[in-house]
């Protein structure tokens, strides 16, 4: 696996929250109030024993502290920066109920893993060798967290990604206020020290490496696919430069140096994460004027009430109830979007044609799902582009098991990490008992 | 790894972390969930004639925001059918074989204490503590601490113990008294395996205002309880730390009071204890506790290089030292760290008016970093107390030329003292 460039865009960005230090840490600790049956640890979708990693803080334990999170959350270090936990676990302490400030559980659960890989502190081994081998199909989240679950039950691993670079959207996605791109790298270097992962990057399956041949070297599959490329409108222009995907040019400003000197007015159409983050990282990068233009209210918005608050504090504009139509161009570029304002029903009004001017428009509408990689293979369910598992992750072809966004549809980091250990269990059950072949 | 394995007067547990004789311990289901928790040993709360307890039985200290800094409790030993405890102490024993099962006893007469001494035995139980110290409610009835605050009561029940017990016998010692070195002779003459110490403290904690009644409320009665929890530990840890640096004491410690979480345990290890035991802290937060407590002892002792435990037991003992042997020469003074520096200026005002008036405000109003003017200041760390900013006041180490030199050698003519410092 290769690393990043040192060239980034997003190297300009500061942490919006920023680590604490040993001393905020102590303080934030020793407000917990260690409940008992936590929901906070409900909230949460790996059941971080919250309570007593913060109580660890408290009594300056904090290598058991990282170790309770990693125990159930192999991926904390990047859950605890990139989970939203208003909607998570800090959104469900009991302190809300109080009135009272809830407990910064991200801000701790960071303090304790970030000393973790400043200390190289390790804590897992690899189980005894059971002979067994399991493929996993991308190099996101979801399979990471399953890889580093079947060693440590003591089955071989092979990553397949088909970028250079492992991490999933961790590495390539993550808005760079929360995590940059080297982080990301340095928390999979890390996961994989447990050994006997193999990573096969730059290959793409089933293109390159189809799934007759994954079946015939593993006894199990694990589908972490993730989801595809950007959705684009359809419409006239949009092949001309000056109009890309969100998670594209995410991915750009997070690998590459971006070139945006001509940029001045950006319009970020969607209205979900994706399109905030997009509208957060280009007011970062400097751009002056960034527009979301979403179809809907403000208040119906799907991405979260709290990051886009942060976005308008940090200056973003938006144009409500607006549904582009089409684009407008000159000289072979595109230099606007024309738009239609919408009622309440989502109906276009008639007469209000306009057009926003932009230097730059990101469509953040939705990615591609990328069942249709799998969708050859019998006995494998999916339903509006997802992979379809049962309560264990198994898909219903036999040793086929999958979790993280290509299940979801496009959930949280901290989703696919639960996928990923949940799945790793049903795969170690099945190449242990149900024959898994012996191929 | 390092071993955690605990040998308290030959009863052994996996972990130095007992369960106090107290409401954790009072019934079976109770000691094998702490035992599933990663408890090593549990002391049975007391039996002796079944009792009848009052309510309410628990007060607490409320202090700046905390609700337990203090506790204290008017409940008795067992209300159970002492068959009961019997019959749950041999299922314990015979489902948890490595985890140690010590049985707190408590009766009057010779006989009684024969009898419920061979049945205790008759358990398969690791070793038994004989409860001299409980402060109320008992002590009335001639037992508990009425038996601990005189030597020659308890070194004589202490050898009617030893003489119909096979297995280790334990005497806990009461802290309401004077010295607690005479009473720890007195079990060790008596032929006591090992003591625990320290019992909970006689105490009244707190005065319901609204009704003229002390706490904890009985009706319109109270009566004093027996205080505990993180308050008390500096008093147990005295006390232990007094017996295990007297030459002529030399049996095996078990360490209570105040312990809440692996530091505290560290440190009643460090002042001789082989083990230590909890209660408050459980009441307060779980058995759950235990966890953190292993892993930081286990962090602690690797990163010490302690292989075992026994290898830590009592190694700040050495440097407990009468006053008159300090060395009168060293010499600190505060420094203050103006990039950590808040400007809550606690240190300012603690000094003015608790210590020795050599914190100063900067000369400018607006600067809000205190100054401290260190020919004055007498080293006497209150202002690194009140402060809330980890490491912003460092005490340093002054070099001022003198040799050490202590108030004993000093009154004996053959040393030099530096002079007085803050002594106007």
């Amino acid at each position: 696996m290769s690393n990043v460039s040192d060239e980034r865009s997003e190297t300009v960005f500061d942490d919006f929250k920023p680590a604490y230090t040993p001393a905020q840490a102590k303080v934030e600790a020793n407000r917990c109030l260690y409940c008992h049956d936590a929901p906070c640890v409900k909230a949460c979708p790996t059941s971080i024993n919250i309570p007593e990693f913060i109580r660890k803080i408290a009594t300056e334990n904090v290598r058991g502290s990282a170790k309770t999170i990693f125990d159930q959350n192999i991926l904390g270090m990047s859950c605890a920066r990139v989970c939203p936990v208003e909607v998570l676990c800090v959104g469900d302490c009991v302190f809300n109920e109080m009135g009272v400030p809830p407990i910064q559980i991200g801000k701790l659960q960071r303090y304790s893993t970030d000393r973790a890989f400043d200390e190289q502190w390790t804590y897992y081994e690899a189980g005894p060798d059971t002979g067994k081998s399991v493929a996993l199909v991308g190099g996101g989240p979801a399979s990471l967290a399953a890889a580093h679950q079947l060693r440590r039950l003591g089955h071989a691993c092979t990553i397949y990604e088909k970028r250079p670079v492992l991490g999933g959207l961790n590495t390539t996605g993550v808005a760079p206020y929360k995590m940059k791109a080297d982080r990301s790298v340095q928390e999979v270097k890390w996961l994989l020290s447990i050994g006997g992962i193999e990573v096969k990057t730059g290959v793409s399956v089933p293109d390159e490496v189809d799934f007759a041949a994954l079946e015939k070297e593993h006894d199990a599959i694990f589908l972490g696919l993730g989801l595809g490329p950007d959705t684009i409108l359809d419409m006239a222009g949009k092949e001309l430069p000056g109009a890309q995907g969100a998670v594209e040019f995410i991915e750009g400003m997070k690998l590459e140096q971006l070139d945006l000197k001509d940029v001045k007015r950006v319009l970020v159409i969607g209205g979900g994460n994706t399109a905030i983050d997009a509208v957060r990282e280009a007011l970062g990068l400097g751009l002056p004027e960034v527009t979301m233009v979403y179809r809907g209210r403000e208040e119906k918005m799907s991405g979260y009430l709290h990051e886009w608050d942060a976005a308008k504090q940090e200056g973003a504009r938006a144009a409500w109830q607006t549904q582009p139509v089409g684009f407008e161009q000159q000289g072979g570029r595109i230099t606007g979007v024309k738009c239609q304002k919408m009622d309440d029903d989502k109906k276009l009004i008639g007469g209000t044609e306009h057009v926003l001017p932009a230097d730059l428009v990101l469509l953040a509408i939705g990615q591609s799902k990328l069942a249709h990689l799998v969708e050859g293979l019998e006995g494998i369910e999916t339903k509006w582009g997802r992979v379809i598992v049962d309560e264990a992750g198994a898909t219903g072809r036999a040793g086929y098991y999958a979790g993280g966004d290509c299940i979801n549809g496009g959930k949280e980091v901290v989703n696919a990490a639960a996928d990923g250990k949940r799945a790793a269990h049903a795969i170690h059950d099945y190449v242990m008992t149900k024959g898994g072949s012996d191929a | 790894m390092p071993d955690l394995t605990s040998n308290t007067a030959g009863i052994i547990s996996p972990n130095p972390f007992w369960l106090a004789s107290a409401p954790p311990a009072n019934s079976g289901g109770q000691i094998m969930r702490a035992f599933d928790a990663g408890w090593g040993g549990a002391v049975w709360k007391t039996l002796g004639q079944p009792i009848q307890n009052v309510s309410s039985r628990f007060g607490a200290v409320r202090w700046r925001g905390h609700n337990g800094m203090g506790f204290n409790n008017i409940e008795l030993i067992t209300d159970r059918p002492l068959e009961t405890n019997f019959r749950e102490i041999a299922e314990v024993k015979k489902k948890y074989p490595k985890h140690a099962v010590i049985v707190s006893l408590m009766v009057e007469t010779k006989e009684e204490w024969k009898d419920i001494i061979k049945r205790s035995v008759d358990t398969g139980a690791d070793g038994l503590e004989l409860n001299f110290g409980c402060p109320h409610g008992m002590c009335e009835r001639g037992m508990g601490s009425a038996v601990g605050q005189e030597p020659k009561v308890n070194e004589e029940i202490t050898s009617w113990a030893k003489e119909y017990s096979s297995i280790p016998v334990l005497v806990k010692l009461t802290p309401n008294v004077g010295d607690i070195v005479p009473h720890g002779l007195a079990a060790q003459a008596g032929g006591a395996d090992g003591v625990s110490l320290i019992n909970t403290i006689k105490s009244i904690i707190g005065v319901d205002i609204d009704n003229l009644v002390p706490e904890p409320r009985v009706d319109g009665k109270s009566t004093n309880g027996g205080y505990c929890g993180a308050a008390v530990r500096p008093i147990a840890l005295h006390m232990c730390a007094a017996l295990a640096r007297d030459p002529r004491f030399n049996v095996p410690i078990s360490g209570i009071g105040g312990v809440t979480n692996w530091r505290d345990a560290v440190e009643f290890i460090l002042l001789g204890s082989s083990s230590v035991q909890v209660c408050t802290e459980v009441m307060l937060r779980g058995y759950r506790i235990v966890e953190d407590m292993i892993e930081g002892l286990e962090t602690y002792m690797r990163e010490k290089r302690f292989e075992k435990l026994d290898d830590m037991v009592g190694k700040a003992v050495p440097a407990y030292s009468e006053w008159g042997d300090l060395d009168m020469n060293y010499e600190t003074v505060a420094k203050i760290d103006g990039d950590k520096c808040i400007g809550c200026q606690l240190c300012l005002v603690a000094c003015h008016d608790g210590a020795h008036q050599c914190i100063h405000p900067a000369e400018d109003a607006k600067v809000r970093i205190p100054v401290v003017d260190e020919s004055e200041c007498v080293g006497c760390n209150l202002c690194q107390i009140v402060c809330p900013v980890p490491d912003c006041i460092s005490m340093v180490e002054v070099d001022n030329g003198y040799v050490p030199a202590s108030w004993n050698e000093a009154v004996a003519g053959t040393a030099k003292l530096r002079p007085k410092k803050g002594a106007h």
